[in-house]
């Protein structure tokens, strides 16, 4: 009788860690109330910032370039319209791919996720 | 009096030990008197609520393993498998932030997460630990994410300064947004106590909007803990992995 319920309670081990394995790549379950509700207010936390510190940081690397070439009102100017540009492209990435990936992370992103999903179906399926 | 009733006297430094050693000063202030009663916060938190280690966890060792829990699932959504590894200083980073934005709830108490000399410095870190691993990883390969894939090499001299901008922005949108956050708030809940016996009788309306403010500075000092932890680990995703 030991012998007969070890391996059914075994394989019920087995099952129950690869479910739990399944959860932790598949990420499905723990990400619905991230999304709804802690994403939702975390962007709108995020937001602001981004678009500010961008320009800031813009405006500071055109005045001290300014400063050291002696070229004064141009760098910044250039400069400043580079970070308002990064600002807003920050601002787009956080509101559409919740990523702050340099370069088109949402697709990368969404594409990565695809690429998961059928992972974790091949072997359901065979 | 103006002084001490001042909104934001609860921000100022106060040196309690001084401590000079050539030219620098690096004095034991009230800041480091609340990181390291953060520390200790943390510690005992931690080490004595998993002291038992009971399989069916008591209160504490719930709240405990709550906290292990959130930080793990963060990571896990936003780094995957590979992010295990940075689990311990994500962890500790989130810990930090949050007894510091929480303890700064408590009356008379001081919130070192409010001085951008303090969100800054972990932000750096955080930033150069980041730059470092990518490098480490890929090498020169990492400069990469300067330069998208599928963008016409004509498009290059616009768009390659314009994301140096954008990694070099996420140092100070990281702290800026915690130290604004908490600063503002505080500020807010000071100024609004301050009405409570300006008004004598009808002091208890800005009371009652105290109460329901300190509610909502409850939020925001979770919500900037989870954002940052948030924004450390979408950062090691992109050291991690390029597009």
């Amino acid at each position: 009788m030991i012998e007969r319920n070890k391996p059914d309670s075994l394989t019920d081990l087995d099952d129950r860690l690869r479910r739990l394995r399944e959860r932790k790549d598949g990420n499905k379950p723990a990400a619905k109330w991230d999304d709804d509700t802690r994403g939702a207010l975390g962007v709108a936390v995020r937001v602001g910032v981004e678009l500010v510190a961008a320009i800031g940081v813009g405006v500071g690397i055109g005045y001290l370039l300014d400063r050291w070439l002696d070229t004064t009102p141009w760098l910044l100017v250039v400069f400043f319209l580079l970070g308002a540009a990064a600002g807003m492209m920050n601002v787009y990435r956080v509101m559409s791919g919740m990523s702050q990936a340099v370069g088109y992370s949402a697709e990368r992103k969404g594409s990565a996720e695809n690429m998961r999903d059928d992972d974790d179906n091949a072997p359901r399926e065979t | 009096m103006a002084e001490k009733h001042s909104p934001l006297a609860q921000f100022e430094i106060k040196t309690l030990l001084p401590i000079h050693i050539g030219d620098a000063d690096i004095s034991f202030t009230n800041s480091s008197l609340f990181m390291v009663i953060a520390l200790v916060a943390i510690s005992v938190f931690l080490i004595m609520g998993m002291r038992k280690g009971q399989l069916v966890p008591g209160r504490w060792q719930s709240m405990a393993e709550l906290c292990y829990e959130f930080v793990a699932s963060v990571i896990r959504d936003t780094v995957g498998n590979e992010g295990r590894r940075y689990f311990p200083f994500v962890f500790t980073l989130f810990m930090f932030v949050l007894f510091g934005n929480m303890l700064g709830m408590i009356p008379y108490s001081f919130t070192f997460t409010s001085h951008i000399a303090v969100t800054f410095a972990m932000a750096m870190v955080v930033f150069i630990g980041v730059t470092v691993l990518g490098f480490v990883k890929h090498g020169f390969k990492f400069f990469g994410i300067f330069a998208p894939p599928g963008v016409p090499i004509a498009m290059w001299p616009l768009l390659i300064p314009i994301e140096i901008i954008s990694y070099l922005s996420r140092p100070i949108s990281l702290s800026v947004r915690l130290f604004a956050n908490m600063l503002a708030g505080h500020t807010l809940l000071k100024v609004f106590a301050g009405f409570v016996p300006a008004l004598g009788a009808l002091g208890v309306l800005p009371l009652a909007f105290v109460a329901a403010l300190s509610g909502l500075e409850m939020v925001i000092a979770f919500l900037q803990a989870y954002v940052f932890t948030i924004l450390t680990c979408l950062y090691i995703n992109d050291a991690l992995h390029l597009h």
